[in-house]
This record gives structure tokens, sequence and C-alpha cells, in this order.
């Protein structure tokens, strides 16, 4: 950390980017009011006036950490780490897979994985980790530059993977991995397990103090804590205003804004949208303002977004009235979030994080899923079964089988992937997808079918 | 307009493209096929021009549903509709009482459990890849050295199947390069074809649940050899429809009826 570095993040910070974000945003404006206006297709709802200002955070996001390498300690962090530990160290956090799946969006999928393949990685390899190992080998990513790791944090409570991916960046970067294990929950969490991320967490402190160049104070760690804990909490609230009907908002659209809860999450920066975006909704709400028009079904996404069809899936889905109202994805991070309590900090942090969906075992998700079913009135269930994620894609033959029977709910499974294209057929999937939207409409009961 | 005389079901199929015309009374009055070839639009459009010939009406005025996986090129439909349902209503049209229908066509093999109503429970497709449909056969008949047709003839004539483990179409044609390097005889290797690609449907019908009774439906039913061999691997008896590989065009020429008798 140098002086000359701090002035420039801070100098970056106050001064040059909120310049340049107001000057790109005038510049939009300035477009939309000039540009001849394109009739929105007969089915979309107004827009969601937030999404402006969910583009500025991110991208100041990404912008302000290229500025943050010599002013602070940089962390590369899994979606499900306890960052909370990392902010009140003063670190500046980047998540790889919030990146990949930024790239995923932006088709570059393909691109960026390729240096990893060429250097022999599998194409069977979760393809953020291919992206993020391709961008350490040179890949150019369409979102910029990311800042060198000062350490990275990886926690295996979503995969393994991660800890090899992980492994690999640290061999590339030369710097510290540092580890949180959360062992697999079987049934409940039970005491010695939980005693063992206790120590986990205990002992990281101590890895993190010298790289942070500063001493955990456990203070400021509750404060970030908190922070983090009412910013979940209003996530959840931002996914259950989809119970009514019609739905203010789409998962496709909660998939886009839920990148401040897993990439911000316990920065003031991120509560602040989030007090946004509920106002926003609860006034949608009130004065009936749908997201789709012609709300006719309503559907559960199991899984991540196929992020490089994220568009035409809003099409298809949306000109036939059917609307994705939940997601086990999205409610990943507010699922778990009323465990954390700051009377005993360390203890509830591995708690929340270990008793995520992925962590635990198929009964959970099983009862999750009914659960999410019968709260937001759900008719018709979409698996996504990931090439890139295995362990969120094991089992779903068997959920579907189960939920169709159990919640008379129609069901579908697409094989696709989170960015990687050639994982993907479109006549096929075009086919189950209309089919599946097809029997929606003819609406009959599956139950006794069998 | 007058409520049409007669309407019209257009299968854009892979391989072939079908096209089935219904009269007023329900009855099949023509089939066409066609093949689908490097510009499926326009074997589509021949078929169309073809069945409003035999309809006696230009082509804009006669209600047509498409289905296949060329629907969205198909000109001047009504609607399109996916192979899922329309092999529901053309094989319950077919087979009254049916409750599962295994189609397995060109590009895709699907299974398909009906509700008691006829209307879909639940279906399943093949993966993106060609592995357990007609195209298989046609990889195989071709390294074989035989037409397609012939196939299931000779498949029959063999007293045990070679084994061949892979289903995927590039991998089970190296294997069946290493059996006729072995000078294993080629009644056996096409046996052995049969009996792999049946357990891979088997397993995608297993997958919706059977149902007795059980229609067979798409190209690939005409194959006697395929019929047998997948009735024993699943333990049922397999209805075969008259022109099996019409049933989709016939499942989408009876919507062409409803949608036309809705929207005059």
């Amino acid at each position: 950390m140098s002086t000359a570095g701090i002035v420039r993040y801070h100098l970056a910070k106050e001064v040059t980017l909120p310049l340049m974000l107001a000057a790109d945003s005038a510049r939009r404006s300035l477009r939309r009011a000039t540009r001849p206006k394109r009739t929105p297709p007969d089915w979309a709802g107004p827009p969601l006036a937030c999404a402006d200002r969910l583009r500025t955070i991110m991208a100041r996001h990404y912008l302000l950490a290229r500025h943050a390498a010599g002013a602070m300690p940089i962390a590369w962090v899994t979606s499900g780490a306890p960052v909370e530990i990392l902010r009140a160290m003063g670190f500046y956090t980047v998540y790889p897979e919030n990146h990949g799946a930024l790239c995923g969006a932006r088709m570059a999928g393909l691109d960026m994985s390729a240096p990893a393949e060429n250097a022999g990685f599998s194409q069977d390899l979760c393809s953020y980790a291919r992206i993020d190992l391709g961008l350490s080998l040179g890949a150019r990513s369409p979102i910029g530059p990311l800042p060198r790791p000062d350490v990275l944090v990886c926690s295996t409570n979503i995969c393994q993977t991660v800890l090899y991916w992980y492994k690999q960046l640290s061999h590339r970067y030369g710097v510290p991995l540092v580890l949180f294990d959360t062992p697999f929950v079987a049934d409940e969490l039970d005491e010695g397990t939980l005693a063992y991320m206790v120590g986990q967490l205990e002992a990281l402190i101590p890895r993190l103090e010298p790289i942070a160049g500063k001493a955990f104070n456990a203070r400021t760690f509750e404060s970030y804590l908190l922070r983090a804990q009412r910013t979940s909490l209003m996530w959840g609230e931002v996914l259950a205003s989809m119970t009514t009907r019609p739905a203010p908002m789409t998962i496709f659209d909660a998939f886009a804004h839920m990148a401040p809860v897993v990439s911000l999450r316990g920065l003031p920066v991120s509560e602040r949208y989030y007090e946004l975006l509920l106002k926003e909704l609860r006034a949608r709400v009130a004065s009936g303002i749908a997201a789709v028009k012609g709300e006719r079904h309503r559907l559960l996404w199991d899984n991540i977004a196929v992020w490089f069809k994220l568009g035409d899936f809003i099409r298809l889905f949306s000109q036939n009235g059917c609307v994705f109202v939940a997601a086990t994805y999205t409610n990943a991070w507010a699922e778990t979030v009323h465990y954390l309590d700051p009377a005993k900090p360390l203890e509830s942090v591995a708690r929340t994080y270990s008793l995520v969906i992925l962590n635990r075992d198929l009964k959970h998700r099983m009862e999750l899923m009914e659960r999410m079913i019968r709260s937001y009135c759900v008719d018709g269930v979409l698996f996504h079964s990931t090439r890139s994620c295995k362990p969120y894609s094991v089992g779903q033959y068997d959920i579907q089988r189960a939920l169709s029977r159990k919640c008379n709910v129609k069901a579908v499974l697409i094989d696709a992937d989170t960015t990687d294209p050639r994982s993907y057929a479109e006549g096929p999937t075009r086919t189950r997808l209309e089919a599946f939207i097809e029997s929606l409409d003819a609406g009959t009961s599956t139950q006794g079918a069998a | 307009m007058t409520a049409a005389r007669f309407f019209a079901g257009l299968d854009a199929g892979s391989t072939t493209t079908k096209g089935v015309l219904l009269d007023s009374e329900g009855a099949v009055v023509a089939r066409f096929f066609r093949a689908s070839g490097p510009r499926p639009r326009d074997s589509a459009q021949a078929v169309r021009e073809q069945l409003a010939a035999q309809a006696g009406v230009p082509a804009d005025r006669l209600p047509l549903v498409a289905t296949g996986y060329g629907r969205a090129q198909v000109a001047g439909a009504l609607k399109t509709v996916t192979e899922i349902t329309c092999h529901a209503l053309g094989a319950r049209h077919l087979v009254p009482d049916c409750r599962t229908v295994i189609d397995v066509g060109g590009q895709d093999s699907k299974a398909i459990r009906l509700a008691p109503d006829g209307t879909v429970a639940d279906f399943a497709m093949n993966d993106k890849c060609a592995a357990g449909t007609g195209r298989f056969l046609e990889i195989m008949a071709d390294r074989l050295g035989v037409p397609m047709q012939y196939l299931g003839t000779l498949a029959a004539q063999a007293k045990v199947p070679a084994s061949v483990s892979s289903t995927c179409a590039v991998f089970a044609e190296s294997e069946v390069v290493s059996l006729l390097a072995d000078s294993v005889p080629s009644d056996e290797i096409a046996a052995g074809l049969h009996e792999a690609i049946c357990l891979r449907i088997a397993a995608l019908a297993n997958r919706v649940g059977i149902t007795p009774p059980v229609a067979f439906t798409g190209g690939v039913a005409l194959n006697p050899a395929m019929v047998s061999a997948l009735s024993s691997r699943l333990g049922s008896r397999l209805v075969v429809p008259p022109d099996p590989q019409l049933v989709g065009a016939l499942g989408a020429a009876l919507v062409a009826s409803r949608t036309a008798q809705i929207i005059p």
C-alpha cells in the first residue's frame, strides 16, 4: 500500500469515476432522448427504473477495482466466501464468478476460456473457472482488466471445484490461498462440524491480518455483519415481491439485480440500492404494474442462469405469458441470512455459509422447492442442467419427478451451460421449451398419470 | 371467409418434410413426403403447394399448422406447434387409448406420457446430439454399406448381436469400423447397433414412465427390427400406427382443423 496509490484510489473514487459515470449516464439519456423511439414488445411492462442505478453501481465497482491495486489489499473470493470478515479488514473484493457471468452475458465465454483450454484445462471444467483461468493466461475481458489478487479466499460451500480452481490461481499469481472448508450438511448441522468451521474462521483471521496490514476489529466486523444481514433481508423482500400476481419483476430481472447482494454485500452502497429497488417494487405492486403483461403461467427456475441466452428466453417466455417468479439460485443469497447473529458472530457466519442450498442434501432442496412452489403459486418448473455446475445439476431428474407428482406442476429440463454455448443446442432446446409452454397451456393435472 | 373444407399439417423434419391433408370429416385425403434437403424452406413450400393443389385452393387460403424442426421456416402457417404436442395428438387419433408415445425421428427421439384425457403429462427428449435417433442408424447403414431400409432386415438375420457399447454416433462408427476389421458379420453388427439404440431410447422412455398402450411413431418405427428390439427391451407391446412417420403431420393437421374452426 503506497501513499500515492491511496491518493490515486481516493481521487478516482471521489472525483474521476463519479464524473465519468455521470457523463456516461448523461450520454445514455441523450441517446435515449434523441434516438427514434422503439416500440416495446406488446408483452413488456415498464422496465425497472432502478436498472440504470444498478448499471452505474456495477460499472463503478469494476472501474474502481482497477484503482484499488496499491491502495488497499485485494481479495479474490468465491460467491459463498464469508466476506464480512474481509470487509472488516479493508479488503477490496473481486468475485470471479460474477465476472464470469458478466462475460457470459456478453457472449465472451468462449473467447475468455480459450487460453485455459489451450493450456490443457478440460472443456468439462466449470466455465466460470475456465474464464477465470483464461484471464490469468492473458484473455482480454470485455469487462476490463481485474486487479491482481493479494490473497484468494475460497469456500467449498458451493462446490469442490473452487478449491482446485483457486489453487491454480494461487500458483499462477503467486499469492496465498485461504480456505474456508464447509463440510456437506446431510440432514442437520452437527456440533462437531460447527466447531471445525468456527476453528477455521478463527485461524483465518491471523492469516489475513498481515496481508491486510491491519488488525481485525471485532466491532467493525459486527457492523458489516449487521449491514450484510439487512441487505440480504431486503434482497429476500425483493424476491418476495414476486409472490404478487401480476409479478412486478421477473427472475430474469433478479438475475441482474442480484449482483450487489453477491459482490457488494456488507457495503453501504448495496444496502442503499436495495432500499431503492424495494421502494420501486412496492410502488409497482401498489399500482398493479406487471413486468410481463398478460401473465398466465408462473414458473420456478432451478440452477444458475444461461447467461448467453437471457434475451431469447425473456422473449420466448414473456410473449407466451409465462413469468419466472422464483429461482433457487437467486434465493441462495437470502435463504440463510437469518442465522447471522452479532452475539455469536463466527458461529453464525459458519451456519449462514454452510447451510446454503448447494451444501445441503436433496431432501432439503426438495422441501425448499416445494415451499417456493406453494408460496409463489408456481405452475411449472424449469430445471437447467448445467454442464458447468454438477453439484447443482445432480439429482434434478429425481426432483423433477417427485415435484411433478407432489405439487401438481409441469416440469421441463434443459441441457445448457452458464456461459459456454457449445453445451447448448438451439433446436432441441427450443422444442423442449415450446412443448413445455404448450403443456402449461393445455393445463391438465400430471397427478395420477403415472 | 367460410369454414375451410380442408386442413393441412406440415411436419418439417430434419430428414423428411411431411404433409397431411384432412377433410372436414377428419379423414386423411392426401399425404406427401419430400426430402428436407439443404433448403428446408423450399421443401416446406413445395409440400405446402402440393397440399393446396390437392385441396383445390390457393396455398394462402389453406389452413395449415407447421411442426417439426423447421416449423419456424414454414411460410403461411396459422401457427407453429411442437412435435411433442403434434405426436401426442396424432398418436392418440390413431391409437385412441394410448398413454405413451415413443417417437424416433431423424434428429431427435422423444418419449411422451399422456394423461388419461390425452394431453401431454410429461415428456423427455434426447440430448442435443444424435445418439438414439434415426440419424444414428443412417450413419451406421452407410458405414455397413447397406441401404437404410435394409438395415432392419439385416439385423433380423443375426443369431447373436455384436456388442456395441456406444450410442454416440461418432464413437459407435469407430466401433463398427473395428468390428468390420475383425470380420464380425454385418448382420450381427446391425443387430448390436439396434440393441445399443434401444437401450438409449428405453432409458428415455423409462424416465417418463411407461404406461400401456404404447404407440411407436416416427420414421424409425418402420424398421421391424427396431420394433421388436425396443419392445423386448421395454417389456411392453408397441403399437405402430399406419404411416408412423406421418403422425406428427397428422397431429398438426388436427390442430389446424381445431384452430381454423375457432378463427373463421
